[in-house]
């Protein structure tokens, strides 16, 4: 990241062949930097880091995408395939994206704004409480407070969930230790995990909301 | 080829450039990448009696050309630590250096204590940790506090002692003065600059802990500055750190008194770093003709 310290923490959105396809949100001054990159030019990456959604396809999977949380379902959903159930939740009209990349997966793909300016109006939650029965298991990427609840309703159901977390990082590989995650022991304590190297993918029932 | 080789209180590093703690863990991340002989010596994570399970999220912020941190010293303690990773590190052909922190004068002594009955090549002494409320930062702020704990864990220190240095003080060659007095082999600074940001948003601090140590880019000419005084202040060797990102910044630092150098946040920006500055400074010295790194310590003329 020319001019900037650390390095910007982007999850894969698709692999084709040797190519694999980053699809990011101008947050800041890293990733307006990062979107002002010439076609053609070359930027220096270290990938892979840390861990994915495990896929099992003769589970029956949910994939959860809240906003730009939407992008890192994309590869899994489709390695999951037609039997899966995709829900992608965004802010508004103006902010839906890879529509038609998770329809061609086949499988069924239902989306809510939260103006109800297209798709379904409301939560990615809400469409989720007709579906969740038949699920197997859930994977699911966006804020926080999304998962939260997402989590609390795979516990009610007693179905097994994965989420892909975010934190504030710097060195990626876990060696700095700065992307902590609050992880409940068995004994009722608290330890820290590292969003780089254990994760971003954890079982929700360890994370400590 | 010059020779990058230097000699830091009697232990022998193939070439001065030393991993800062806390910025390379115990070497395995780093270690998957190039072999960790790259670095002439590693100072570990800082360790302390019992395992500590650090500061809660966000720990992390990014600062113009820096950053701050506030880890909190998450650490799986000493014992983990002489078991667990040692007998690895010393296979890596590198100085061993193990960080060691505490919240009281006994704790220093017990661990010190501790880590002297072990393999490690020698000891830094972290009374500048930022980040803890008992992280040992009241033991590093004035000379007399200075003083007190290096002259109480040198009874119990049989390795090499390096006291590391915070800046956040008044006058550090006064506090340099005073670790040498009491017994220090050696010193090592800057450690991190407290600093702090905000989110305008919701008018919160960006990092949990309120407050973070600064690091990176930005605190080089603090770095700078404060080696320069303390070489001019003390006769034991000096490490300088600080913000050292590029090997033009090696050599400077050595120019202002650096025996020695670590770099610490530049792994995370390019964790090949240690490998480019020691080509540059090998480069360096032979443009210059210097047969020796240790001919450039301290040669900035004023």
């Amino acid at each position: 990241m020319p001019g900037k310290t650390l390095r910007r923490p982007i999850s894969v959105c698709d692999v084709e062949g040797d190519e694999i396809r980053i699809v990011f949100e101008i947050r800041g001054e890293g990733t307006a930097i990062l979107a002002a990159s010439e076609v053609g030019s070359t930027i220096n990456i270290i990938a892979p880091l840390g861990n994915g959604f495990e896929i099992d396809q003769s589970k029956k999977t949910i994939f959860i995408g809240g906003g730009i949380g939407v992008p890192p379902m994309l590869y899994s959903a489709r390695t999951a395939g037609e039997n899966s159930v995709v829900i992608n939740g965004f802010r508004d009209k103006s902010a839906v994206i890879l529509t038609e990349d998770f329809q061609k997966i086949g499988c069924r793909v239902i989306e809510t704004t939260d103006n109800g300016s297209y798709g379904i109006h409301g939560f990615v939650t809400d469409p989720l409480k007709e579906v969740i029965a038949d699920a197997d298991m859930i994977c699911a990427c966006g804020p926080t407070p999304m998962l939260r609840n997402i989590a609390k309703a795979a516990k009610e159901h007693h179905i097994p969930c994965f989420v892909s977390l975010e934190q504030r990082m710097a060195c990626g590989v876990g060696a700095c230790l700065g992307c902590a995650v609050g992880i409940r022991k068995e004994d009722g304590g608290l330890r820290y995990k590292h969003v780089c190297k254990d994760g971003p993918v954890f079982n929700a029932e360890e994370v400590d909301w | 080829m010059a020779n990058l080789s230097v000699n830091i209180a009697g232990v022998q590093f193939d070439n001065p450039i030393i991993a800062a703690s806390g910025t390379i863990g115990f070497g395995h991340e780093y270690g998957e990448l190039y072999p960790l002989s790259v670095f002439g010596g590693i100072s570990c994570k800082g360790t302390t009696l019992k395992e500590r399970p650090g500061n809660p999220p966000p720990r992390i912020a990014e600062t113009p050309m820096g950053m701050l941190n506030a880890v909190g010293l998450q650490n799986p303690g000493v014992e983990h630590f002489i078991h667990t990773e040692l007998p690895w590190l010393k296979k890596q052909n590198t100085v061993v250096i193990a960080n060691a922190a505490g919240s009281t004068e006994e704790d220093y002594c017990k661990i010190v204590e501790i880590l002297s009955d072990t393999d490690v090549d020698m000891i830094e002494l972290n009374i500048s940790c930022p980040n803890v409320k008992e992280g040992g930062a009241q033991f590093g702020t004035s000379p007399e506090s200075v003083a007190k704990i290096t002259a109480a864990v040198r009874k119990y220190c049989t390795k090499p002692l390096i006291i590391k240095l915070s800046p956040n003080v008044a006058d550090i060659a006064a506090v340099a003065k005073a670790a040498e007095f009491s017994g220090a082999d050696a010193v090592s600074l800057i450690n991190t600059l407290t600093g702090m940001r905000i989110d305008i948003n919701t008018r919160r601090p960006i990092i949990k802990n309120i407050t973070g140590g600064m690091s990176g880019p930005a605190v080089f000419p603090v770095a700078v500055r404060m080696v320069w005084q303390v070489k001019k202040a003390v006769k034991i060797p000096v490490i300088g750190l600080g913000g050292i990102t590029t090997w033009q910044d090696a050599v400077e630092m050595i120019m202002a008194g650096a025996d020695a150098i670590q770099i610490g946040t530049v792994l995370f920006t390019d964790p090949y770093a240690p490998i480019k500055i020691a080509e540059g400074l090998h480069g360096y010295l032979d443009s210059h003709e210097i047969d020796s790194v240790t001919q450039l310590t301290g040669t900035v003329e004023v």
